[in-house]
């Protein structure tokens, strides 16, 4: 029964997502109120329809029902329960319900909560979310349908891919997805006001919100992917320039971009065009992760099985909406005044400068990315592109662009001047200078890169302490903490991002610069000292775990804080005739010790791979700091919109007076 | 002009659209051997059957075109190509093999029971031969002219479809060389 009812669901859903676009378009272009009213709550059930499918899903994935082939191929009666439901999203098929599902409860959410959203605006951004739900919808329902029976029914099923199995699963994906989805609603904005034909400050006041969440669930949905292969691919890296971590790593630059496009755009309605195109590239990098993980064009760890009539229909899905959407831009935006004027020394110009760096940048991933694909597809060559050409390209830009990161806080709107500037940076400049002498000194004059690495993370740090201290300097009676109570979340959100960036840095420069490994085979009583730590293996046994029997190797380490004991085990998964290696770390604020296990050695020793890692978690820290970042800021905001809501005052287009070294 | 540049974006759309269509009919898992055109690496193998010949690199030139089929007693889709192989034996395709990582006792076995399609045998129990080919997973098969050049490797068994489209008409324009 669930399987039909699931079935229906998702039927009745694509329905409810074609009548939303359409009541929503013809009463947005007639003014018919009535007609936008159904429009909006067609939206709601459409969310209402794919929870219940989802749900379904769960449901059946929890009792292991596999009378359903998506169940049967990927959940057993020993796999866990976390697992089972992990299992829900951990297919093509479940995961797009995931997808399908999110979308809908943004658009559900614009619909309920758009208050003071212009009518007409949001009656076609609904719609436009409306049509890009029907077509995931379509996707979902013609190539991948999640719950196809399967005659007659196994009496048990098989199993989730082994290297899934991990917490990593149940958090992963939804945060990630939640990501790449959000960004949907700046598609639908951008594609909105091309057919309205006007952008103002409004526009951006309320797509930024929206931009900003995404943001920051793409923020730490990236940063979670990282940190599971990290510890479970037994590889010690964490970041491997693979296709689809570059698929997520494109919407995330160029939503970063236009976040800040849309602060210009807010603040002095300038950059119009290229805010909007932005927000339509935004969400089609997403659907080009889409396509890149589902098609089968690339290989890739992250590649689900492959249907290539799913290659074809997402393929489509891009070329029709993106081709819309650009069709629209090449026709309106045209049209759309120029923004407002400012000079070479303004916050603008350094933020217009940025997005050109994150635009550079998505470019040469996406380049590097699927240069192979191209050059397949034009001689035939089999190709890869590694990370020698990201370092070579991707490197030197973002290193350029963190320079650029400390100017454009300290700068005032509309015109500064060059003096006073470089007045300001005097702090962070200092702090760069100290960073590569420090550098030098401490690791030998050798270092240039890694000097120059630690010297932009100090300038990042040192640039946005300037930020807060400009603000809390006691020049008047307030005071001290008066200042500090009066700063705007948003400018606490912004430090927090900018030195979280540099902490990011910082973690990313000490592991290319001192990482170090060792492999042997060892002895149990055997010791290995690598980096100054000594690490010896203590035991070695065999243990059963609820579906898969295990070698579990135990190490003594001693470390500043006393000894440890780390555990890794190599698994082997029975069903799937699966290995994984499940390493020990040793996490520390200084760096990580990482041990994973391989195979027996012809001796009779165990294959062991030790890893010093140095600040190795400053990488993952300093990403937490600027997803945190984002959430301050996203505070404040709501905060201000719940005023503007209140007061139902249509905010004029801004001619705020210039405030001094804002966000 | 200023229009032009609004239209930027579409026509790159366009572009990469076309390019992703291309790349979707070809399979990126699919690695052409990089010995295509080049002559087989040399080798001396043992024999399975001590009273057979092995089976060396220079057993692979003169006389006409041959294949040298990777295979192993163990390996599934091996079992699956045999009758393949015997039909084509059977039409007077002069056949190699290799047994990779195979014991000597189990390849006779499944010989004997399966039928020996082989004109030689090399054993390659270490796979230290089967490495310098550039195998990954057996059934690989390499299409060598008289010049013991490689022309073509098949990845994975080689069906009646794979003979009658690709292989047989390699094999009759060697032939002719």
């Amino acid at each position: 029964m669930i399987a039909e009812i699931g079935q229906l669901a998702l039927i009745l859903a694509l329905c409810l997502a074609v009548v939303q676009a359409s009541s929503l378009l013809i009463g947005a272009w007639r003014l018919d109120a009535a007609l936008m009213s159904m429009g909006r709550t067609a939206a709601v059930l459409q969310a209402v329809f794919i929870a219940i499918a989802l749900a379904g899903l769960g449901t059946a994935y929890v009792a292991g029902d596999f009378s359903i082939a998506l169940v049967a191929e990927h959940s057993n009666s020993a796999q866990p329960l976390l697992y089972r439901i992990g299992a829900t999203w951990g297919s093509h098929e479940g995961s797009m319900i995931l997808w399908v599902f999110i979308l809908a409860v943004y658009g559900a959410a614009i619909a309920l909560a758009g208050g003071t959203l212009r009518e007409s605006l949001k009656a076609r951004v609904l719609a436009v979310q409306g049509a890009v739900g029907a077509a995931f919808l379509g996707f979902l329902l013609l190539t991948s349908n999640p719950f196809q029976r399967l005659v007659p029914a196994p009496f048990d099923g098989a199993e989730l891919n082994p290297v899934l199995q991990d917490p990593g699963l149940v958090f992963h994906p939804p945060v990630l997805y939640l990501g790449y989805v959000g960004l949907s609603i700046a598609f639908s904005f951008g594609v909105a006001a091309l057919i309205e034909g006007r952008v103002d400050a409004n526009w951006a006041r309320w797509v930024r919100p929206w931009v900003l969440a995404a943001w920051i669930f793409l923020t730490i949905g990236i940063t979670m992917g990282s940190v599971w292969s990290y510890y479970t691919l037994g590889w010690g890296g964490w970041w491997f320039w693979d296709p689809v971590e570059n698929a997520s790593l494109m919407p995330w630059l160029l939503a970063t971009a236009l976040l800040h496009s849309c602060l210009v755009l807010e603040k002095r309605g300038a950059l119009i065009s290229w805010t909007i195109l932005l927000s339509i590239l935004a969400f089609s990098m997403s659907m080009v992760g889409t396509f890149l993980v589902r098609s089968g064009v690339l290989t890739s760890v992250h590649a689900f099985a492959v249907d290539p009539k799913r290659g074809v229909y997402i393929l489509g899905m891009i070329a029709v909406m993106t081709g819309l959407a650009l069709g629209l831009f090449a026709w309106r935006a045209p049209k759309f005044r120029t923004g407002a004027l400012f000079t070479a020394v303004s916050k603008e110009y350094a933020i217009t400068v940025n997005n050109l760096f994150l635009a550079a940048a998505t470019a040469t991933v996406f380049l590097g990315t699927f240069y192979p694909v191209f050059v397949d597809a034009l001689h035939g060559d089999k190709i890869s592109v590694g990370p020698p050409y990201f370092n070579a390209t991707f490197a030197p830009i973002f290193m350029l662009l963190f320079v650029l990161v400390s100017f454009g806080p300290l700068l005032n709107w509309k015109r500064d001047a060059v003096g006073p500037m470089l007045a300001r940076l005097k702090w962070p400049a200092l702090a760069a200078v100290l960073a590569v002498v420090g550098a030098m000194l401490i690791f030998g004059v050798g270092h240039v890169m890694a000097a120059l690495g630690f010297a932009l993370g100090a300038w990042l740090i040192a640039g946005s302490g300037v930020v807060l201290a400009r603000r809390w300097r006691p020049a008047d009676r307030e005071g001290f903490w008066g200042r500090v109570r009066a700063t705007p979340l948003a400018i606490f959100g912004l430090a927090l991002a900018h030195a979280g960036l540099g902490v990011t840095t910082v973690g990313i420069t000490a592991m290319a610069g001192w990482q170090s490994n060792a492999v042997i085979a060892m002895t149990p009583g055997q010791s290995l000292t690598l980096a100054g730590k000594s690490v010896t293996l203590t035991g070695l046994r065999a243990i059963a775990g609820p579906n898969y029997e295990a070698a579990q190797a135990r190490f003594a380490i001693n470390t500043l804080a006393g000894p440890r004991v780390l555990i890794s085990e190599r698994r082997f998964y029975p069903d799937s005739q699966t290995t994984t290696t499940e390493a020990g770390i040793n996490v520390g604020l200084l760096g990580n010790v990482y041990i994973s296990i391989g195979d027996r050695a012809a001796n009779g020793g165990l294959v062991v791979r030790l890893w010093n890692h140095p600040l190795v978690n400053f990488i993952w820290g300093g990403a937490f700091m600027m997803a945190f970042g984002g959430m301050v800021s996203l505070a404040d905001r709501r905060l201000r919109v719940a005023v503007v809501s209140r007061s139902r005052a249509p905010a004029p287009v801004p001619a705020k007076p210039l405030e001094p070294a804002t966000a | 002009m200023r229009r032009l540049i609004y239209l930027a974006p579409l026509v790159f759309l366009v572009v990469v659209v076309a390019g992703f269509a291309m790349g979707l009919r070809r399979d990126p898992s699919l690695l052409p051997s990089t010995l295509i055109g080049k002559p087989l690496p040399s080798f001396s193998l043992p024999p399975v059957d001590p009273q057979a010949p092995g089976l060396t690199s220079a057993d692979m030139t003169g006389g006409g075109p041959r294949l040298l089929n990777v295979f192993g007693s163990w390996c599934v889709s091996c079992r699956y190509e045999h009758p393949v192989l015997m039909a084509l034996k059977s039409q007077g395709v002069a056949i190699e093999g290799v047994d990779w990582k195979d014991t000597r006792a189990d390849a006779t076995r499944f010989l004997a029971a399966e039928g020996n399609p082989y004109d030689r045998i090399g054993d390659d129990e270490a796979g230290h031969t089967v490495i310098d080919l550039g195998v990954a997973a057996a059934p690989e098969t390499f299409v060598v002219d008289r010049h013991g050049r490689v022309r073509y490797k098949q990845v994975g068994p080689i069906t009646p479809e794979v003979w009658t489209a690709t292989i047989a008409p390699l094999m009759a324009r060697l032939k002719s060389e």
